[in-house]
């Protein structure tokens, strides 16, 4: 706690930043770059992602924020124009590498979308151990554990424990959202990836949601994509600011947000354009 | 001046222009109004010139009599019913998983032309007239079948004795014949209805899934099959209101036996088929009692076909059901 | 983590062998299209010649004649069910899409659905009742309407479609121009889809000339040639119908070549249908 404190003033070489404040990346891109067809989604990034920390990409939309995000658990592997070029390492393997199974990725590295996306014919319960089931767990026991476990993670469990078994689209929208937090935290994953998690939200379920990020990055590395920097500045420790495709400036939140170093990352945090 | 104006334009005369729109909105609409009035006409008639054999045996007593006999002049409707009830169901069950395989294969896997194929193919085997299928059926498919029945049989007379009723007549003409000809036929309806259910749905349910390290088999399970089994079940209920009411494809393979209890192999009948084969010498009570039989065709029909089509409404709403 | 992403393995192994039995499972769907239709083409082509497209029927000893007259006869009920048949439905999906709000509507929608999935064989059974038993014989006239009764749901949904593919501001400006409703829609919107509706129109001949069912109540068939619907009338599909059971392999063979005919038409009509989707822009 104290070497986090710490690490928010003083401006430090991106290079040394872990080391300095004895942070390990979890994961890492190194020239990570995606294509759609001939057109760059992102060109050539290369940045670490903390290990319990909470890592925020910002920029004006169509910079390349999601696009990058779904870079990091192969999820462009489900569109079939998009190809990525370069690395990212998760706990120094690089998941491109050919023989690395995505499905094996992508359950280390979970999901959050935009919009809520609960499965619409399964009950709360079914929604939160879906991922467990796929993985052979079968036992009642270890499931309800999970699904407790998770759903008090994700700050669900005190509204939904009385009716685990209404269908997961009798929630709010809010809810639906922290349901599916839970269903990506069931199979315990490395890494949560967020995509503007909160913009189909109103402002109470996006406080929800963001009271829940600070305590969840015990158990797991956040990513999240956010355009409203606000929220990137009350939830993260470190930023990316990404523009047309290219990551222009990372380091800790603070820093970035007080003291840029690049003017274009200025001009936009001080809100002359994006 | 006005005069000539008026000839020489003459769409902007008030009255020729109110004249011409009632006339033509009314044209349009006394037309429509003559499809509405000819289908309760259908029902009308059905009913009413079948309404003889209701009265003569009563509702129960028509609908349970197994008794056909012109010259007794005594006439049931439950061989009839069970023929059209086991074909058209057995036909069902064999068309159901082959028919959601192409839909899926042809939305999830299949590159886009090779989806375009199949979707051609599906089409063509909706709209080849039904008395080619019973050509066929006769011509190529009850030879066939009946080297396999006959093998079957021999095999069932010294192994299994206990088949042999169920199995019945080995001739090739038959239930079996009738089913898998059926089966055919209702695949197009089925599998044409899930595929453009299960095009509907979202990326997001998808992505919802594989987020959660499914497979690409456990994502089509777990999001994108039940998501579509609203269109899933309009296409299996399309499927069987074809199957119930399909006449010359059944007509020429099933055999049209009457005569329960019905068996695999054997002849059996249906409601159209004995409405075919009956229909030349009928007169009285036998022609009131095949009407009554196509009435209760047309309820049966027309309650599942509202019913696909209430279905597929909900289904383009919102996805679900 | 390791032990409960041990089963990945043999996920996989069900991920494809389930590949496996999706493939299977299409071609079970594809090999009867191809068996048939290579059936009908192989058999129908070696049996059409010129006799069939130019002598009536004969008796097998005389040698088995031609289909002259059962074509003649289906192209006329078809022609005048097309008449009966193209005018109800163009008038269903006109009502349906350019007068939206009708009260009429539900009704119409609901009815066209009833009709599209009721058997033919019915449609044929009730003409029976209402024309053949009260003018006390089968005629061409009677197939002709039952036909078209085949026709109006098919010709109807096509209409409908078609038309509310039609841009609303091309009725606007009929309308911005002084031009009434109704030149509006007969000489704007339906010639804007004309090619849809006259592929709807070509599905629905295709579709009502492939049916034996309804003519079998009503047209009735008949040996001979004529040109007169009051008579009974031969059709092609009544044909196979009667010619499959037929001992003589010379009439089996004469079913086969009918079904070519009627094959090409109906590919003929979908491949044109979708020739107009995809013009369509
Ligand atoms: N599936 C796709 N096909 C083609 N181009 C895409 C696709 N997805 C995103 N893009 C393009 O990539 C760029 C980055 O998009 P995205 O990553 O969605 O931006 P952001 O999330 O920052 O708003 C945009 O120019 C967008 O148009
Ligand atoms: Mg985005």
């Amino acid at each position: 706690m104290e070497e986090k404190q710490s690490l928010i003033s003083p401006p430090v070489p991106l290079a040394q930043l872990g080391e300095d404040q004895n942070l390990k990346p979890r994961m890492e891109t190194r020239g990570l770059s995606v294509y759609y067809g001939k057109k760059m989604g992102v060109g050539s990034v290369t940045m670490p992602i903390y290990t319990n920390q909470v890592t925020a990409l910002i920029g004006p939309s169509g910079c390349g924020k999601t696009t990058f995000l779904r870079a990091l658990n192969r999820m462009h592997d489900l569109t079939p124009i998009a190809r990525v070029e370069g690395e990212a390492i998760l706990d120094g393997q690089n998941i491109y590498t050919p023989g690395v199974d995505p499905v094996e990725i992508r359950r280390k590295i979970g999901m959050v979308f935009q919009k809520p996306n609960p499965f619409p014919t399964l009950s709360i319960y079914d929604n939160v151990v879906a991922g467990l089931k796929l993985l052979g767990v079968g036992k009642k026991s270890v499931l309800d554990e999970a699904a407790e476990r998770s759903l008090r993670q994700s700050a669900l469990w005190d509204e939904v424990k009385d009716r685990l078994r209404a269908p997961g689209m009798s929630l709010s929208g809010g809810q639906q959202q922290r349901l599916c937090i839970a269903r990506a935290l069931a199979v315990q994953p490395e890494v949560l990836l967020m995509d503007e998690p909160t913009s189909a939200l109103d402002p109470i379920s996006t406080q929800a949601i963001e009271d829940l990020m600070t305590t969840l990055k015990k158990h797991v590395t956040i990513v999240i994509v956010t355009h409203n920097m606000q929220q990137a500045a009350r939830v993260s420790d470190f930023t990316g600011y990404f523009l047309t495709g290219e990551l222009v400036e990372f380091g800790p939140t603070n820093t970035l947000f007080t003291a840029p170093k690049d003017p274009r990352t200025e001009a936009y945090i001080t809100g002359r354009f994006g | 001046m006005a005069t000539v104006r008026t000839q020489s334009r003459p769409s902007t005369s008030p009255l020729y222009r109110a004249f011409g729109d009632r006339l033509f909105a009314g044209l349009v609409l006394l037309l429509c109004l003559l499809i509405i009035g000819i289908v309760l006409l259908i029902g009308w008639q059905l009913g009413w010139n079948g309404a003889r054999a209701f009265e003569v045996f009563g509702i129960v007593g028509f609908l349970s009599s197994t008794a056909w006999n012109p010259v007794t002049d005594v006439y049931g409707a439950w061989p009839f019913i069970l023929g059209t009830l086991i074909t058209s169901l057995l036909a069902l069950a064999l068309a159901f998983f082959p028919a959601l395989a192409v839909a899926i294969f042809a939305t999830e896997y299949a590159p886009r032309w090779l989806g375009n194929v199949l979707s051609y193919a599906l089409e063509l085997l909706a709209s080849l007239p039904s008395v080619i299928y019973g050509l066929w059926g006769l011509s190529v498919l009850v030879p066939a079948l009946r080297g396999v029945q006959q093998s079957l049989f021999l095999w069932a007379s010294d192994h299994a004795q206990w088949l042999l009723p169920v199995l019945g007549n080995p001739i090739g003409i038959g239930l079996s014949a009738a089913v898998m000809v059926l089966a055919v036929m209702v695949i197009p309806y089925t599998a044409s209805l899930a595929k453009d259910s299960i095009a509907l749905v979202p990326a997001v349910q998808r992505e919802a899934a594989y987020g959660l390290g499914a497979t690409k088999w456990e994502v089509i399970r777990m999001a994108v099959v039940p998501y579509a089994r609203g269109g899933i079940l309009a296409g299996v209920i399309l499927g069987l209101t074809r199957a119930l009411g399909e006449t010359m494809a059944v007509v020429l393979v099933i055999g049209n036996n009457k005569n329960l209890p019905f068996t695999l192999f054997g002849p059996a009948t249906t409601i159209p088929s004995a409405i075919v084969n009956e229909f030349g010498e009928a007169q009285g009570l036998q022609l009131s009692s095949l009407l009554a039989l196509g009435f209760i065709l047309f309820l049966i029909s027309g309650v599942l076909n509202l019913l696909a089509a209430w279905i597929v409404k909900r289904m383009s709403v919102d996805g679900r059901l | 983590m390791t032990q409960i992403s041990g089963n990945l393995r043999r996920r996989q192994l069900w991920d494809k062998v389930m590949l496996g039995l999706l493939v299977l499972g299409s071609l079970v769907v594809v090999a009867p299209l191809v068996l048939v239709l290579s059936k009908v083409f192989l058999t129908g082509f070696s049996a059409l010649n010129l006799a069939f497209f130019t002598q009536d029927f004969q008796p097998v000893e005389a040698g088995g004649g031609g289909l002259r007259h059962a074509i003649v006869g289906t192209i006329l009920m078809n022609l005048l069910a097309l008449l009966i048949g193209g005018t109800l439905g163009l008038a269903g999906g006109i009502l349906l899409s350019e007068y939206p709000d009708h009260p009429v509507n539900p009704t119409l929608r609901v009815i066209s659905d009833l009709l599209n999935g009721l058997p033919a064989l019915l449609k044929g059974l009730v003409i029976y009742t209402l024309v053949v038993i009260p003018t006390g014989s089968f005629s061409g006239y009677a197939g002709a309407l039952a036909l078209g009764l085949v026709m109006v749901p098919i010709v109807l949904r096509a209409t409908e479609g078609v038309l509310k593919l039609v841009p609303w501001n091309v009725r606007e400006a009929g309308l911005g121009l002084g031009l009434p409703r109704w030149r509006v829609i007969l000489s704007l919107v339906l010639p804007a889809a004309s090619s849809g509706v006259i592929t709807g129109l070509m599905l629905g001949f295709a579709r009502a000339a492939g049916e034996a069912a309804p003519l079998y109540f009503t047209a009735g068939g008949s040996q001979y040639l004529n040109f007169n619907l009051s008579q009974q009338t031969e059709s092609l599909a009544l044909t196979i119908y009667k010619y499959a059971n037929e001992p003589s392999p010379l009439r089996v063979e004469q079913a086969w070549a009918a079904a070519l005919v009627l094959t090409l038409l109906v590919l003929i009509a979908s491949l044109l249908a979708r020739w107009v989707a995809r013009v369509r822009p």
